[in-house]
């Protein structure tokens, strides 16, 4: 057991203040069993939001020393003993109180993408899909929706004006998973161009640098899907190909 | 109320905002550097063309293909009616941009920390709008990549002395190969070869598409290697000729005229 300094802000969207906390930290001890320390012992009204303290439910995001992590994925020991470490709420979103904030734009934002549209089954009723299908949606299966990637990047980060015409990474993740899907027919490029803005990405990757589910949201999601736009607004080629074959751009299954 | 709130306290906007306590700076001021070291001297390099660049069986990668020889009469280097292609190329990388989105236009510097311009747009506007023309670029290098391998060979054939081998000859090798990996690991290919396709399996020209994909993929995890290696060993290629060429340096090889 060692006494180490935690600084955590507390305050709410109208201003507050970083406040310090000695706490008996034990080893093996995480960001979060750290702030629950202090909420049980010295501060009951602190608010914090956790649920799983596994890493899997992704509730816990925060800023610890300036960097998104989940709480619960990062241990006391990462950071030198004699130094405060400093827990601040995430940047991007409104915030509540203390280490809570709103992420509600996100479900906002999730409602207006298309749903999966499947193909009708195979004669005896059955969908077929081969493993190597679906590798690449598996993948972006695994977020678990801590919005640390939407609250890193500098597009909304840096610019809330452009919330409203941006989804962000974790939202690319998702249309890439409907779009590579082997049984989804829908085509959602325009979207992917027009109302998710997926132009406003220079790929700067620290989307990819945060997830801690490891996704390789830029170069698996989102170049992807910049180049699947690219066939559909900037490939005169891909046009008169798609042409030639009687394709429409844009045509339902015009990716198959 | 909170949903007008532009960011949450404590953190502000604009420019190198940020609560991170690290050196965050040193990664984009190294990259700047790099950055700024190498494109600079090839684009020197491409306007030296009365400093040679050529000597028996080894001709500067930045001069490749030969074109001076029919060229020789015009008042600008030849280099130029080449190099847009490679430039326009890493220009609109997908890890170039990485680089010089952190580190020149500082969008955003570092992870985290504030970015420099007030209003952004990103890739949705001119000039960077431009950068969708990327895999035009990469059909261009498709074309050099056969064109560089030849001069490769022909790196071991001096034009009096016929074939032998020298340290040139083994740096035109490995500078062909890294501008190989480079380009074979390009994130436009890795679409155009098979990552465009929804149904992996449907076919038997998707499997093979979907085998291709595996390998460019592969390779493009890489990529930023590539990148780096690939500039680094051209920059290198092309002193190390050029000292040779003018006699600063004597080339270990088996042809006794130089
Ligand atoms: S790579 Fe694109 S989406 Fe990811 S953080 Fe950077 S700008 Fe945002
Ligand atoms: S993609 Fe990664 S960082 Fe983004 S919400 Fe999902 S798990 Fe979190
Ligand atoms: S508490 Fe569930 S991810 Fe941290
Ligand atoms: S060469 Fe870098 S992405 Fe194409």
């Amino acid at each position: 057991m060692a006494l180490r300094t935690i600084s955590i802000y507390r305050g709410d969207s109208g201003g507050g203040r970083f406040v310090d906390f000695q706490v008996d930290v034990e080893e093996g001890n995480v960001v979060l069993d750290v702030v629950l320390k202090v909420q049980a012992e010295q501060a009951p009204d602190l608010a914090v939001r956790w649920n799983c303290k596994a890493g899997r439910c992704g509730s816990c995001s925060a800023e610890i020393n300036g960097h998104p992590r989940l709480m619960c994925m990062t241990r006391m020991s990462m950071f030198p003993a004699d130094r405060p470490v400093y827990v601040a709420p995430l940047k991007t979103f409104p915030l509540v109180k203390d280490l809570v904030t709103d992420v509600s734009l996100n479900y906002q934002i999730a409602k207006t993408i298309p749903p999966f549209q499947p193909r009708p089954p195979d004669p005896d009723g059955l969908y077929r899909m081969s493993q190597e299908d679906v590798d690449r949606v598996q993948e972006f299966r695994r977020c678990i929706e801590c919005f640390l990637c939407q609250n890193v990047c500098h597009v909304i980060r840096d610019h809330p004006e452009n919330k409203a015409r941006f989804y962000g990474p974790r939202w690319f993740v998702r249309l890439a998973e409907l779009e590579m899907h082997p049984l989804d027919t829908a085509d959602r490029r325009q979207l992917i161009r027009e109302m998710a803005g997926v132009g406003f990405c220079n790929v700067t990757k620290c989307c990819t640098e945060v997830c801690p589910e490891h996704i390789k949201i830029t170069d698996n999601a989102i170049i992807p899907l910049k180049e699947r736009v690219v066939d559909l607004y900037f490939d005169p080629l891909r046009w008169l190909a798609d042409r030639l074959k009687g394709k429409r751009p844009g045509a339902v299954g015009a990716q198959q | 109320m909170a949903q007008r709130q532009a960011v949450a306290p404590p953190h502000r906007l604009g420019f190198a905002a940020t609560l991170r306590r690290d050196t965050w700076w040193v990664e984009p001021a190294l990259v700047l550097a790099a950055l700024t070291v190498f494109f600079g001297y090839l684009t020197v390099s491409a306007f030296l063309d009365n400093w040679a660049f050529e000597i028996g069986p080894y001709l500067s990668p930045v001069f490749e293909p030969k074109l001076h020889g029919v060229y020789s009469q015009w008042w600008f280097s030849p280099a130029l009616l080449i190099l847009w292609g490679p430039a326009g190329f890493r220009l609109t990388c997908y890890y170039y941009r990485l680089a010089y989105g952190r580190s020149v236009f500082m969008s955003p510097p570092a992870c985290a920390v504030g970015d420099l311009p007030p209003r952004y747009y990103g890739e949705t506007r001119f000039p960077f709008i431009l950068q969708n023309v990327h895999r035009y670029f990469l059909y261009v290098a498709l074309v050099f990549i056969p064109l560089l391998w030849i001069g490769a060979i022909r790196g071991f054939h001096d034009p009096d002395e016929g074939w032998g081998v020298g340290l040139g000859s083994f740096m035109l090798v490995i500078n062909a190969a890294l501008l190989s990996l480079y380009t074979f690991s390009c994130h436009s290919l890795r679409h155009l070869v098979g990552g465009g396709l929804d149904c992996f399996s449907c076919s038997l020209y998707n499997r093979t598409r979907h085998r291709i994909w595996s390998w460019v993929s592969r390779l493009n995890a890489n990529h930023r290697l590539y990148a780096w290696a690939s500039l680094v060993f051209i920059v290198a290629t092309d002193v190390y000729i050029r000292l040779v060429a003018n006699g600063h340096i004597t080339d270990p090889n088996t042809w006794s005229r130089f």
